[in-house]
């Protein structure tokens, strides 16, 4: 049941306009500083509007050596996309199961994949994790930062409540009787009717992946990194060349506004449909 | 919602179950197929390496050397290393520096876009804003804006005859302007979540109250705040996680990823520690060692988290 809510008072409108202003202000400085210089970096107050330079810090951006910027965009995309499709099309297979399909122990295994999402597993296992891909001969490669994001709790559980609620039972009976195989009802009935929350689940991992860090320090090196490794060059190799650092950053988080853009109100929506149902 | 149903078939439907060994496989084996790729995956990339850090702490090993069995040794070594100690006093305090204000904001936050609004939609994609930005961006904003000389937060601090202070020095500072990056970041966040499940508690309840005469302030902390106390465990329990394993904003505040986290060790977290261990000074079994006390960190921040939010009730 949805309560109608009541009318704002002019504090709490207020209060919003300083929320939004608070939350904006920080990406709108990141941004006017990838089209400023240098010396407008350091002036009090800094500069507030935008200027000119943009063109020029790209390109002294690109040229940067140790920061492999367009590698980084490149590998950042290839991993966050095949990860975000593994974990849409495993999560989906094995929510399907868990929400539809009646076998022996299915509350046990979804009980500990709960369980495992209280592990903080990058932090935690780190060293073995290393270990594993120096015998593999995969440092230094996108499997490496790959593989070990394949899979998600986080997701499963999401499909899991997903399919529950918009799946009904009486269709896949329905099927059931008129010969479909388990396969078949996958195909053609669930994945249907879990396509929005399929996108929601996919701008998720998408955006989480995009923004791993910790994993990809470790592994890559520093001629082949993801977006955020390179920005880590650059930081510590220009700590002071504040715009071009900027620019980097600027860039580096364009595409997910380009995704936000696009598909906050599903975002916001299955957030809050999430949360509802956790 | 809509769905697309199959084209209905030609001819005489068949029985249920497919008949045949296949019929009985589809039904009592493909489950067990649809779910496995999960496990398969999680076994190799989560349970090995969890079981794995565990035989490792207890031994003596750096990288491409020999692996010495030396029983807990590792762990008596932590518990006395004052640097060690050191990294978790501050994962612990920019934990509670953070999440403190950061509930109480998303709670008045929830609260106030739970009100009747004109450009609702506008509001919420507002404040979540900062959560599509990266961590690292975020880090990299805020250490230009906390800059000693030229950084927004000197220039106003000087308005009021202050001192430009250099949080990267001392402890309270840097703990500050680490906690600010997390909070800029997480608050809208949560902020969403908790209005999820406003919008869930009936209005009866608040009519009620207010036929009995209760302010707008007594309803909100009488019958809001008890209502939402399983997603204040949800949103506890994530910043729980999140405070605990805190890496990329100090890192990126240190500039160079040297993992110290100051020349005195005033940020370093528990997670800066690991990973310097293992792979700055290469003590495999020494940095497996903190991975597993971490995580008896967080499931006691777990507990006493729980503790506390369990004791939100109609209390006055």
């Amino acid at each position: 049941m949805r309560n109608k809510p009541w009318d704002a008072t002019l504090l709490t409108k207020i209060t919003l306009v300083f929320a939004l202003i608070m939350s904006a202000f920080p990406i709108y400085y990141m941004f006017i500083m990838a089209t400023r210089t240098n010396e407008d970096a350091v002036e009090t107050p800094p500069p507030l509007l935008p200027g000119g330079h943009l063109g020029e810090n790209v390109e002294r951006l690109l040229a940067t050596e140790d920061a492999n910027f367009v590698t980084g965009l490149v590998n950042s995309a290839i991993v966050a996309t095949t990860v975000t499709v593994s974990v849409v099309l495993i999560s989906t297979l094995a929510g399907f199961a868990f929400a539809k399909l009646r076998f022996p122990g299915s509350k046990l295994l979804l009980g500990l994949i709960l369980v495992t999402m209280m592990v903080p597993l990058q932090q935690m296992g780190v060293v073995p994790l290393y270990e594993l891909m120096v015998t593999l001969g995969w440092t230094g490669r996108l499997q490496s930062v790959i593989l070990p994001f394949l899979v998600n709790g986080f997701g499963v559980f999401m499909m899991t409540q997903y399919t529950s609620q918009a799946v009904p039972d009486e269709l896949v009976e329905a099927a059931r009787v008129d010969g479909a195989t388990t396969m078949g009802i996958y195909r053609r009935i669930v994945v249907p009717a879990l396509r929005p929350g399929m996108a929601v689940l996919a701008l998720l991992v998408f955006m989480q992946t995009w923004n791993e860090f910790m994993w990809p320090l470790i592994v890559l090196t520093p001629d082949n990194p993801v977006v955020q490794t390179s920005i880590a060059a650059l930081n510590s190799a220009h700590g002071t060349d504040y715009v071009m650092l900027f620019t980097g950053t600027a860039a580096s988080v364009l595409p997910l506004f380009v995704v936000f853009v696009l598909f906050g109100r599903q975002i916001v929506g299955g957030l809050m449909e999430g949360a509802v149902k956790a | 919602m809509t769905l697309q149903l199959a084209p209905p078939r030609q001819g005489p439907p068949s029985q249920a179950p497919p008949p045949g060994r296949w019929g009985r496989f589809d039904l009592k084996g493909v489950p067990y197929l649809l779910v496995s790729p999960y496990y398969v995956l999680f076994a190799i990339f989560g349970v090995f390496p969890l079981a794995y850090t565990l035989w490792l702490s207890l031994h003596d090993w750096e990288l491409a050397g020999d692996k010495t069995f030396t029983g807990l040794d590792n762990y008596v070594k932590l518990v006395t290393d004052a640097s060690f100690w050191n990294a978790v006093i501050n994962t612990l305090g920019m934990f509670a520096l953070a999440t403190v204000p950061q509930l109480v904001l998303a709670l008045m936050l929830a609260n106030a876009l739970n009100k009747r609004l004109k450009g609702r939609l506008l509001l919420r994609l507002g404040v979540l804003l900062p959560l599509v930005t990266s961590v690292v961006a975020v880090a990299v904003i805020f250490s230009q804006l906390y800059s000693r000389d030229y950084g927004l937060f000197n220039w106003i601090l000087s308005w009021f005859g202050v001192e430009p202070i250099v949080w990267q020095n001392e402890k309270w500072s840097s703990w500050l302007a680490i906690s600010t990056m997390v909070d800029w970041r997480w608050t809208g966040y949560n902020a969403i979540i908790l209005l999820a499940a406003m919008q869930t508690i009936p209005r009866d309840l608040y009519e009620a109250a207010a036929l009995d005469g209760a302010s707008a302030r007594r309803q909100f902390w009488q019958i809001t705040v008890p209502m939402l106390r399983p997603t204040l465990v949800f949103v506890v329990f994530i910043s729980t996680i999140g405070g605990m394993t805190l890496f990329a904003e100090p890192v990126m505040f240190e500039g160079n990823p040297m993992m110290t986290g100051g020349t005195t060790g005033q940020y370093q977290t528990v997670a800066m520690f690991i990973v310097k261990e293992a792979f700055r000074d290469f003590d495999m079994g020494y940095a497996a060692a903190a991975a597993w006390l971490l995580f008896v960190l967080i499931l006691v921040g777990t507990m006493i988290n729980y503790g506390f939010t369990r004791r939100i009730r109609g209390a006055r």
